[in-house]
C-alpha cells in the first residue's frame, strides 16, 4: 500500500525525540496518515469500539478490584457494598458487568462483518486467526468474571464449566480437582479465577496490539473485498476514519448507556443476586447471554465429551475459516449464494442463543441438534462447496469505481486526500 | 435487494419453527405476576417517600419477625432519595435495635442499640437457627426484589428493552403476597407448606404473612388492606435493593443528552469531512 505523507517533525523537541525513539511517527503513520479504503461502511468502525470497551473494561475493572474481597464468605456482600457505600461503585460496577456484554456484542458483530466481507482471505489469515485467540480469550476472561459476584449463577456457572473437563479420558476427574484447587468448586478457586480474570484482560491486550499490527501490515479489507490499487482508493484514517469511527463510537455509547442507567440487571440473572450456595442447586443453570449458543451446542450432543469437543469446535473452526472458504472472491456483496447462506447461519446462531437459554428437553433437544449440525455443515460444507460452485458477480476494478461508478474516476482533491497536517 | 430477501426468509423460516415451541411452552395465564404501575420506573423514576416510609414500617412490624436486611445500614434510612427519614428518626430507629459488639477489654461480646452507621441486625445468628425455629432459612432481603423475578419469555422480553420494564422481582414480591389461596382440589402439598399461586411450585413454606385490613396501622390515610401492604413493602425492598435508583436515573438523563447531542454534532462534522471525497460513505 503507498503511503500518503511520511511523518516530518517539525519543532525541536520532536526532532530530537524522533532520532531516539520515533514514537511519534509510528503514531502518525498508524493512526493519522495510515491510508484506509474510501468505501469503508459503519461495519468497520467496530474495531475501534472494541477498543475503547477493552480500556473501559480494564479500568473499571481495576478500580474494582480495589474493593472486592475474593472470599467464599466475603466476595457476595463486597460486590453489594461497592454499590451501596462505594462512592459511584454502583456505576463502576453496572458499567463493568454491562461492558462485557457490549464487548461480546460488538465482538460478534465484528466477527460476522468479517465473515460476510472475506476480510479472513489472504493475506489476512493470521490478523483472523489472532482474532479468533482474542475470541477464546474474552471467553475466558467473562466466564471468570461472572464467577466473582460469588452468586448462585456464578457459583454453578463455575461447577458446570469446570465439569466439562472431567470428560477428558482417564486424567479428566484429576485436571478438575487442579483446577478447583480442591474436591469442589470452592475459596481457592475463587482465588485463582480472580487472578486470572485480573491477568487475561492484558494478554488480550497484547493480542490486540499484534491483531492492530497485522492489520496494518496488510490493510484492510473493505465492501467490496478488492485491495486498493491507487492513492484515489484511499483516504488518510485522519480525519476520515477517526470522525466516522467516533460518530459510531457515541452511537454505540447510547445504546450502552441505555442499559447501564435504565435497565442494568436486564442482561444479567436474578439467581445471581442470591448469594452462592453449595447445596441449592437452582431449576435451570444457564450461562451469560453470549454463551447460548455454544451452551445450546454443548448440550445438544448427549455424550459429554463429544459435547465438549463440538463447543470447543464451534469456536476453533473460525481459525481454519480462511482454508475452508475456497472462493477466490472476498466480499459477500458479489457472492449471490454465500450471502444467503450468510443470513442462514446468523439466523441459526440466533436460534442457538435462544436455544441455550431454554431448558435441555424436549423438542428443543431436537432443535439444538438440527441447528449444531448446521453450524458445523455450514464450515465444513458450505464454504468448501460454495467456492466451486458459485458463480460471482463480476467485481469492480477498483475501489474507487465502485464508489463513483465507471466513469467517475475523478481524482480526489489533494488536500484531501492528504492534509499536509501535523498532529 | 437479493440480500434483504434471504435475510428475511432465513429469519422467517428460524421464527416459524421456534414460534412453534414458544406456543408449546407458553405458561398459564393467572400465574402471571400482574403488572403494578410503580413510581420508580420509567427513566424519570423516583422513589415515593411515603411508600417507602409506609414499607419499612411493613418490614418492620411483620417481615422483619423472620427475614434479616443485613446489607442495609440503618443511615441509608436518611437517603433524600429514598425514605427520607430525619437523623432524629434514622438514630431513634438505630436505637430499637440491638447490635451485637465488641469484643470489650474483658473479652466479652456484648449488646448495645444500635447507631445509624450499623447494618441492621440479623434475626438469626446464622441459617441453621433459622432453621431451628422456624423449619426453614428465610432469605436475607437486602436484595430480594433483585434476586425475584419471573421469565418474560419470547417476544416480550425484546420489548422489554424499549419499555425499559424492569420491575420483575417487585411486581412478583406484591403478586406473591396477595397470592395464597385455598390449595385446589387434587393439589397435595407437602407437610408445612402453602399453597400459593405465584410461587414456583405453588408450595410455599411461609405462612401468610399479611392478611388482616389494620394488620400495620398506617396514619397517613392510605388504606390499610393488603393490597397497599404488598405494593408498599415491595417498593420498600425495590429501594434496599437498589438504593440508588433514582441517581443512577438522574445521571443517566445528563449522560444520554450529552451522548444525543455530541452524536449529532459528530454526524454534521462528519458530513463535513466528508464532502470533499465524495461518493458514499
Amino acid at each position: 500500500m503507498n503511503g500518503h505523507s511520511l511523518y516530518q517533525p517539525q519543532s525541536g523537541f520532536m526532532k530530537w525525540l524522533e532520532a531516539r525513539l520515533p514514537i511519534w511517527s509510528l503514531v502518525h503513520s498508524s493512526f493519522i496518515a495510515y491510508p484506509t479504503p474510501r468505501n469503508l461502511n459503519y461495519w468497520w468502525t467496530f474495531g475501534g469500539i472494541l477498543s475503547v470497551l477493552l480500556v473501559i473494561q480494564i479500568v473499571t475493572g481495576v478500580v474494582l478490584a480495589m474493593h472486592y474481597t475474593p472470599h467464599v464468605d466475603y466476595a457476595f456482600d463486597s460486590v453489594d457494598a461497592i454499590m451501596r457505600d462505594v462512592n459511584f461503585g454502583w456505576l463502576l460496577r453496572y458499567v463493568h458487568a454491562v461492558g462485557a456484554s457490549m464487548f461480546f456484542f460488538a465482538a460478534y458483530i465484528h466477527l460476522f462483518r468479517g465473515l460476510y466481507y472475506g476480510s479472513y482471505k489472504a493475506p489476512r489469515e493470521v490478523l483472523w486467526i489472532l482474532g479468533v485467540i482474542i475470541l477464546l480469550l474474552m471467553i475466558a476472561t467473562g466466564f471468570m468474571g461472572y464467577v466473582l459476584p460469588w452468586g448462585q449463577m456464578s457459583f454453578w456457572a463455575a461447577t458446570v464449566i469446570t465439569n466439562l473437563f472431567s470428560a477428558i479420558p482417564v486424567f479428566g476427574q484429576a485436571i478438575v480437582t487442579w483446577l478447583w484447587g480442591g474436591y469442589s468448586v470452592g475459596n481457592p478457586t475463587l482465588n485463582r479465577f480472580y487472578s486470572l480474570h485480573y491477568l487475561l484482560p492484558f494478554v488480550i491486550l497484547g493480542v490486540v496490539v499484534l491483531h492492530v499490527w497485522a492489520l496494518h501490515v496488510v490493510g484492510q479489507n473493505n465492501p467490496t473485498g478488492v485491495e486498493p490499487k491507487s492513492q484515489q482508493d484511499t483516504v488518510p484514517f485522519t480525519p476520515y476514519a477517526t470522525i466516522k469511527d467516533t460518530f459510531l463510537m457515541v452511537c454505540f455509547f447510547i445504546l450502552f448507556a441505555w442499559f447501564v442507567f435504565y435497565m442494568p440487571n436486564y442482561l444479567g440473572h436474578p439467581d445471581n443476586y442470591v448469594q452462592a450456595n453449595p447445596s441449592v442447586t437452582p431449576t435451570h443453570i444457564v450461562p451469560e447471554w453470549y454463551y447460548l449458543p455454544f451452551y445450546a451446542i454443548l448440550r445438544a450432543i448427549p455424550n459429554k465429551l463429544l459435547g465438549v469437543v463440538m463447543l470447543v469446535s464451534a469456536i476453533a473452526i473460525l481459525a481454519f475459516v480462511p482454508w475452508l472458504d475456497t472462493s477466490r472472491v472476498r466480499s459477500a456483496t458479489y457472492r449471490p449464494l454465500y450471502k444467503q447462506f450468510f443470513w442462514i447461519f446468523v439466523a441459526v446462531c440466533i436460534g442457538l442463543g435462544w436455544l441455550g437459554s431454554k431448558p435441555a428437553e424436549g423438542s428443543y433437544v431436537l432443535w439444538a441438534r438440527v441447528l449444531t449440525a448446521w453450524y458445523f455443515f455450514h464450515f465444513l460444507i458450505i464454504l468448501p462447496a460454495l467456492g466451486l460452485w458459485e458463480r460471482p458477480r463480476p467485481l469492480p476494478t477498483s475501489i474507487t469505481e465502485a464508489v463513483l461508478g465507471p466513469k467517475g474516476g475523478a481524482p480526489v482533491a489533494r488536500g484531501a486526500a492528504a492534509p499536509e497536517r501535523r498532529g | 435487494m437479493g440480500a434483504w430477501r434471504s435475510k428475511a426468509l432465513a429469519i422467517a423460516v428460524t421464527a416459524a419453527g421456534l414460534g412453534s415451541l414458544m406456543l408449546a411452552t407458553a405458561r398459564a395465564e393467572d400465574t402471571i405476576p400482574p403488572r403494578q404501575s410503580w413510581s420508580f420506573s420509567g427513566p424519570f423514576g423516583v422513589y415515593d417517600r411515603g411508600q417507602l416510609q409506609r414499607g419499612f414500617k411493613v418490614y418492620r412490624e411483620v417481615c422483619g419477625n423472620c427475614h434479616s436486611l443485613k446489607l442495609v445500614s440503618f443511615r441509608d434510612l436518611g437517603d433524600p432519595t429514598g425514605p427520607g427519614f430525619t437523623p432524629a428518626q434514622v438514630a431513634a430507629i438505630a436505637a430499637d435495635y440491638k447490635v451485637t459488639d465488641g469484643p470489650n477489654d474483658q473479652g466479652e461480646m456484648f449488646e448495645r442499640p444500635g447507631r445509624p452507621a450499623d447494618h441492621f441486625p440479623p434475626r438469626y445468628p446464622n441459617d441453621q437457627a433459622a432453621r431451628a425455629a422456624l423449619g426453614v432459612a428465610p432469605p436475607d432481603m437486602s436484595v430480594l426484589a433483585k434476586a425475584r423475578g419471573y421469565e418474560r419469555g419470547f417476544p416480550w422480553f425484546i420489548f422489554d428493552v424499549f419499555t425499559q420494564y424492569q420491575e420483575e422481582g417487585v411486581d412478583y414480591i406484591t403478586a406473591l403476597l396477595q397470592g395464597y389461596e385455598e390449595a385446589p382440589q387434587g393439589v397435595n402439598l407437602p407437610q408445612g407448606a402453602y399453597y400459593n399461586k405465584y410461587f414456583p411450585g405453588h408450595a410455599i413454606a411461609m405462612p401468610q404473612p399479611l392478611a388482616t385490613n389494620g394488620q400495620v396501622e398506617y396514619t397517613d390515610g392510605t388504606p390499610a388492606d393488603l393490597q397497599h401492604y404488598s405494593q408498599d413493602v415491595s417498593a420498600f425492598l425495590m429501594w434496599t435493593a437498589e438504593p440508588t435508583l433514582v441517581r443512577r436515573k438522574r445521571l443517566g438523563l445528563q449522560v444520554m443528552i450529552v451522548l444525543i447531542v455530541l452524536a449529532g454534532l459528530l454526524y454534521f462534522t462528519k458530513k463535513q469531512v466528508w464532502s470533499q471525497v465524495g461518493g458514499h460513505a
